[in-house]
């Protein structure tokens, strides 16, 4: 049934980039009727193999796709990418195939090839289904299943159905991929970044022509939209096929930025397979394994398929999140007090609390929001956040808290990657919601007229879950197995990354910061620091949340702190560094009864940055019978150390941040880095050893949100969380931190670290900030400091050859190449204390190698 | 070892004399004008072929310093020293028998211009060196490294900026110009560059002689390994002179033009006076330049003996006792 121009396989020229003449091979299968079908494939050849890769192009790419995957082979892996029947160098058949004929055409091929041992399959793009459909014939073979950018069915709501009407359309079809390149020359403007030239050219070489282009349109053609497409029972079969393979380790590659494949197929996708690994190349797109290193994900993922999990497994049980405020169900003692400028502004008893959390969580339910799904929070810290937080964890779904100091791009990216399937936001949250397109069937916190709620989409408010679930029977609780909560890391050296959290491991939490601070249920506590507003409903103690811009930690002043203080004559005060150097800065507003409250504050606890002992002794100064502490800790596992004003001021400078000793139950090792600031060493707690702090502890993070690279590349060894921070033990044992592991300058005679260096230079009396990057290539960098003069100075430049000298003469054998001078640092927004290294190495490097000085 | 060092009367020849006479070995030296280094003499040009083959013979080591540096002239001089006057060197030292030869360059051979930033030492490319200089430096380092075999090791020791007490050249320069008020910053003067204090850039070239014959047809960059934004260079020189620092500002751009066009004028006119900029100049002022010096000191098993800082006491001193 020949229809088209007809053409023998051919081997690929010799000049293509990257390709290896020796991987090309021309295979010949039987065909009814005909001499046989000749095809092209690459093959590393490898005999013996531990296992096969079986590579499945889509449209219209070939086997040059999966060139750097075979480069990058382990010796016992062998590769086999193929170029289907009329696409690539294979064969010109004349015939029109579509996607059932396709995965018999594969099953030929590699019975032809003898792949009898086990197969990995990986598709991209409509290389998926086939991909797919030979996996299930093949079952007992297959091994894995690695997808890229790729649909087995059109998922409500995904424009791509109506892309590819629009390239169906009559006429248009053979004058877009057939009589023209371009449909071939739009797939490669998707990579990101731009292809080189000559890539470009090696995908466009074998299909010069329109005689070899004919399958492009086929395949277009293929793609089953309605019931009655030749090609429909073909991909529901593959799609309904999945349910065999849910056993199967499954691997899930995305590249989000995709205009066919969005995130929509990767939900549909990752339903059909709940066990699959996701991991999700954010900025990358359609051309994944152009766009990213798939090879340093795949290579890793096969190699511990036959390993125990990267987290462990609770191993005692805990009382559940909710315990606490369950005990209190009948007390109407204020639970939460939120204070506006005017003083309290509103209130709630634990009473009314627990009773809240009880009907929203079936409202909840009643709305349709299942045990397991995301709801996004973006609500202020105060009661309603308290309410939302405990009704999801009470009906199972799990919490995703995007916090504002991400800022409005930050937000997006990581609500893109969480995908919530709610979204309870306040209305200023709804409004940039409908406007940026987050995910997420929208709740407001508040009331709103019917036009604006139409307008933004709003399908329900709190009000309306609080009825609805007032009379609905509780729903059943979730296990301290379950997932409960997806916080997000600051973000500061690209998009930030979600965090899981188990129950369990937020039980683990609570009750390490309760064993830490010896909170009891006399103490009450004023939260001016975002993450720790839960605080009080969790351990069952009052708390206030202080009149203050939440997202901006230094417009808390003293007088707003001491009015929550005696709001709940609190005993324990939660605050960020910036928030405390407010404090200091506004002591004069407070008046005498404020002052007499701040006598009853016995902890302070300083939390999310590193803060310096001045600070805390500022702070103290107001709460004069308090003990200030700072815990150490992350996203991913708070707290990891503690340590108090007194313990400070003992330790002494040094090199680093003393942040004390290990909090009980919380294991921490070093891993010592290698010439060019790779942390290799094994795990050791050794005074002197300088490495990567890597953690243990029951409350540590799950993992991270669809990014299974990043999860098990920071779960070295299995167990541990690798922080990226760079310290040492001392003799006593406290730890110091002493930056950030991408912030180790790599000289010649070794690696040296920033925050020592920062602090003995700020302690010179005209330096107010001290920032210490390396310049040029790794392993021979040099030593660069920036430093605000507290004189103040308009521009940056060069420091005058005194200053340089004085600090020099702070650093002790270290040779610093330069010493520069700036109005300010950059910080990372989120905590507004973080030195941003980063951008202050990119800016050192430009103005140092005689670039435009400019702005940091 | 009976040695034979040309150009002794540079600052890094009589520096290598010192060190390889104090030490006991057989040193004679080869150059216009008397060294009055106390060892055996020859003097001469190395443009002249029978007075090197005169000097060179019975050597068993060469290091060749002698070289024409300067940032402007006629090309043709550069030829007759830096490519043919190498060139009769070798050539002598390959006929007389000598094992090891430890030849003088400069990293300026293998930069095309643009910054160099923690850079391995390049191949020299003289179609891409900047100026007469670089490229008449390249030819020669080209040809020397031609000449390393198994009989004779030749190893080249690319210094960059030597500077010392009683150095003519750059500290020599950066001074008068600042005592006449021309010397200027170009661009923002932050660009890092590699400079090396005499001490150590004998050191490095005796322990490339003694290294020689396991490091034949190698070329090393020598440094410091302390490099500094330009402007401090200059302002730590001007002051060990006991001058204020520069403030004189010039752009990078201006300069750069600004240089070619007297380049331009000074060919014309035929001037072998130092020109107030030249592009080259502009570019080594203006970009960055320091270099990965790990390979280096393995190789060489030499550290610099003496930091930036001893160097610039020492400096200061040395004025000090002139102004005396």
């Amino acid at each position: 049934m020949t229809t088209g121009p007809v053409s023998p396989a051919t081997h690929p020229p010799p000049t293509l980039v990257g390709l290896d003449r020796e991987w090309s091979r021309l295979v010949t299968t039987a065909e009814l009727d005909t001499t046989g079908r000749t095809w092209h494939v690459l093959d590393n050849q490898v005999s013996d193999p531990a296992i096969t890769l079986l590579c499945v192009h889509g449209n219209p790419t070939w086997s040059y796709l999966w060139r750097d995957l075979i480069a990058a082979a382990p010796a016992n892996v062998r590769v086999v990418a193929i170029d289907h029947l009329d696409m690539g160098y294979s064969e010109r058949t004349g015939t029109k195939r579509r996607l059932s004929q396709r995965i018999e055409d594969l099953c030929a091929l590699t019975d032809e090839l003898g792949l009898t041992g086990p197969v990995v399959t990986i598709g991209h793009d409509w290389g998926g289904p086939i991909s797919l459909g030979w996996a299930q014939r093949r079952q007992s073979q297959t091994a894995g299943i690695v997808l890229m950018n790729t649909a087995v069915h059109q998922p409500e709501g995904s424009r791509a159905p109506s892309l590819i009407r629009a390239v169906r359309t009559r006429g248009v079809l053979k004058n877009v991929c057939e009589t023209t390149p371009m449909f071939i020359r739009a797939t490669m403007a998707l990579a990101r970044p731009r292809l080189e030239r000559r890539v470009r050219g090696a995908y466009e070489a074998p299909y010069r022509s329109s005689d070899r282009r004919a399958a492009i349109a086929t395949f277009v053609e293929d793609i089953p939209l309605t019931e009655n497409h030749p090609s429909h029972s073909a991909l529901e079969s593959v799609a309904r096929g999945l349910e065999q393979l849910m056993d199967v380790p499954a691997l899930l590659l995305w590249g989000p930025s995709d205009p066919v494949f969005s995130d929509l197929y990767l939900k549909d996708l990752s339903g059909r397979l709940p066990r699959a690994e996701v991991h999700r190349f954010i900025g990358s797109g359609h051309l994944l394994p152009e766009d990213a290193d798939i090879a340093a994900v795949i290579y890793p993922w096969l190699e511990q398929l036959d390993q125990p999990p990267d987290h462990a497994l609770p191993t005692i049980d805990r009382a559940p999140l909710w315990a606490a405020l369950d005990e209190r169900t009948d007390d109407d003692v204020d639970a939460i007090i939120e204070m506006g400028a005017e003083g309290e502004e509103a209130s709630i008893t634990f009473q009314h609390l627990d009773a809240d959390i009880r009907s929203m969580a079936a409202g909840l339910v009643d709305l349709g929001v299942s045990k397991g799904d995301r709801v996004a929070l973006l609500v202020l810290p105060g009661i309603d956040l308290a309410v939302c937080i405990f009704a999801c964890w009470r009906m199972g779904a799990v919490v995703v808290l995007a916090d504002a100091g991400l800022g409005v791009r930050g937000m997006g990216q990581a609500l893109a990657s969480a995908d919530p399937a709610y979204l309870i936001g306040i209305p200023k949250a709804i409004a940039a919601a409908r406007t940026m397109g987050w995910p997420g069937v929208r709740i407001s916190t508040k009331e709103l007229p019917p036009s604006q709620r139409r307008l933004l989409g709003v399908v329900a408010t709190l009000d309306e879950l609080y009825s609805r679930g007032r009379e609905r029977p509780a729903p059943p609780l979730p296990s301290s197995l379950d997932e409960a909560a997806i916080g997000f890391t600051s973000g500061a050296t690209g998009p930030a990354k979600g965090v899981v959290y188990r129950h369990h491991q937020l039980q683990a939490q609570r009750d390490a910061i309760i064993e830490l601070y010896g909170i009891s249920a006399s103490d009450s506590l004023v939260a001016a620091f975002g993450p720790f507003a839960l605080f009080g409903p969790l351990t069952g103690i009052p708390s206030v949340v202080p009149d203050m811009e939440v997202t901006s930690p230094s417009t808390l002043t003293a007088e707003a702190l001491a009015a929550a203080v005696k709001a709940v004559n609190a005993s324990l005060v939660f605050a960020s560094p910036a928030a405390l150097t407010n404090i200091a800065v506004t002591a004069d507003g407070i008046t005498p009864e404020q002052a007499e409250a701040m006598e009853g504050v016995r902890i302070l606890i300083s939390a999310g940055a590193p803060v310096s002992a001045p600070v805390l002794q500022a702070a103290r100064a107001l709460m004069p019978n308090s003990e200030p502490h700072t815990p150490y800790g992350m996203t991913e596992v708070m707290p990891v150390a503690d340590i108090s004003l007194e313990e400070i001021e003992a330790a002494g400078p040094g090199n680093g941040v003393c942040v004390g000793h290990p909090t009980n139950g919380v294991e921490v090792m070093l891993s010592a880095l290698d010439a060019v600031g790779n942390a290799v060493g094994p795990l050791s707690d050794e005074s002197g050893v300088v490495g990567e702090v890597c953690i243990r502890a029951p409350h540590m993070r799950d993992g991270y949100d669809k990014l299974w690279m990043t999860s098990h590349a920071a779960s070295q060894p299995t167990g541990w969380h690798r922080s990226g921070d760079v310290g040492h033990f001392d003799e006593a044992g406290r730890l110091w931190i002493e930056g950030r592991i991408g912030h180790v300058v790599t000289t010649e005679v070794g690696p040296v670290t920033p925050v020592g260096i920062e602090r003995c230079v700020a302690l010179l009396t005209d330096v107010a900030d001290a920032g210490v990057v390396g310049v040029g290539p790794l392993g021979v960098q040099r030593v660069v400091v920036v430093v605000v003069p507290r004189a103040g100075i308009r521009r940056p430049g060069l420091a005058a050859e005194d200053l340089a000298d004085r600090v020099r003469g702070q650093v002790d054998g270290i040779d610093v190449a330069a010493v520069l001078t700036a109005p300010s640092l950059p910080v990372d927004k989120r905590h507004n204390s973080k030195i941003d290294r980063t951008r202050i190495a990119r800016w050192a490097e430009r103005v140092l190698a005689g670039g435009r000085v400019g702005r940091i | 070892m009976r040695v034979l060092v040309t150009g002794a009367t540079s600052l890094v020849g009589a520096a290598v004399v010192t060190r390889l006479r104090d030490r006991g070995d057989a040193v004679s030296v080869f150059q216009r004008r008397p060294s009055e280094l106390g060892v055996v003499e020859h003097l001469g040009d190395v443009a002249d072929r029978a007075a090197v083959a005169g000097a060179v013979a019975g050597a068993e080591a060469v290091v060749h310093v002698a070289g024409l540096a300067s940032v402007t002239g006629r090309w043709e001089r550069f030829e007759a020293t830096n490519v043919l006057g190498v060139r009769n060197v070798v050539e002598a030292a390959k006929e007389t028998g000598a094992e090891r030869f430890v030849h003088v360059s400069s990293p300026s051979v293998a930069h095309s211009g643009r910054s160099l930033v923690g850079a391995p030492a390049g191949p020299a490319d003289p179609e891409r060196a900047r100026g007469h200089y670089a490229r008449s430096k390249a030819q020669g380092e080209l040809f020397a490294l031609g000449a390393n075999s198994s009989s004779m090791a030749v190893v080249v020791i690319r210094p960059h900026l030597i500077w010392g007490p009683g150095d003519t050249q750059l500290v020599a320069r950066i001074v008068d110009r600042a005592r006449a008020g021309r010397l200027a910053i170009i661009g923002s003067g932050a660009s890092l560059i590699d400079t090396i204090y005499i001490d150590n850039a004998a050191d490095a070239l005796v322990a490339a002689l003694d290294r020689a014959p396991g490091l034949g047809g190698r070329a090393f960059v020598v440094t410091n390994g302390q490099p500094r934004p330009v402007r401090e260079v200059l302002a730590r020189i001007v002051m060990a002179a006991g001058l204020e620092p520069p403030r004189l500002k010039v752009p990078y751009g201006v300069a750069r033009v600004g240089g070619t066009a007297v380049e331009w004028i000074w060919e014309r006119r035929g001037s072998e006076e130092e020109p107030p900029m030249t592009s080259f100049l502009a570019e080594q002022l203006g970009t960055a330049h320091w270099f990965d010096q790990r390979e280096t000191r393995q190789a060489l098993e030499w550290e610099p003996a003496v930091t930036l800082s001893e160097g610039f006491e020492r400096l200061t001193d040395w004025f000090a006792a002139q102004r005396a």
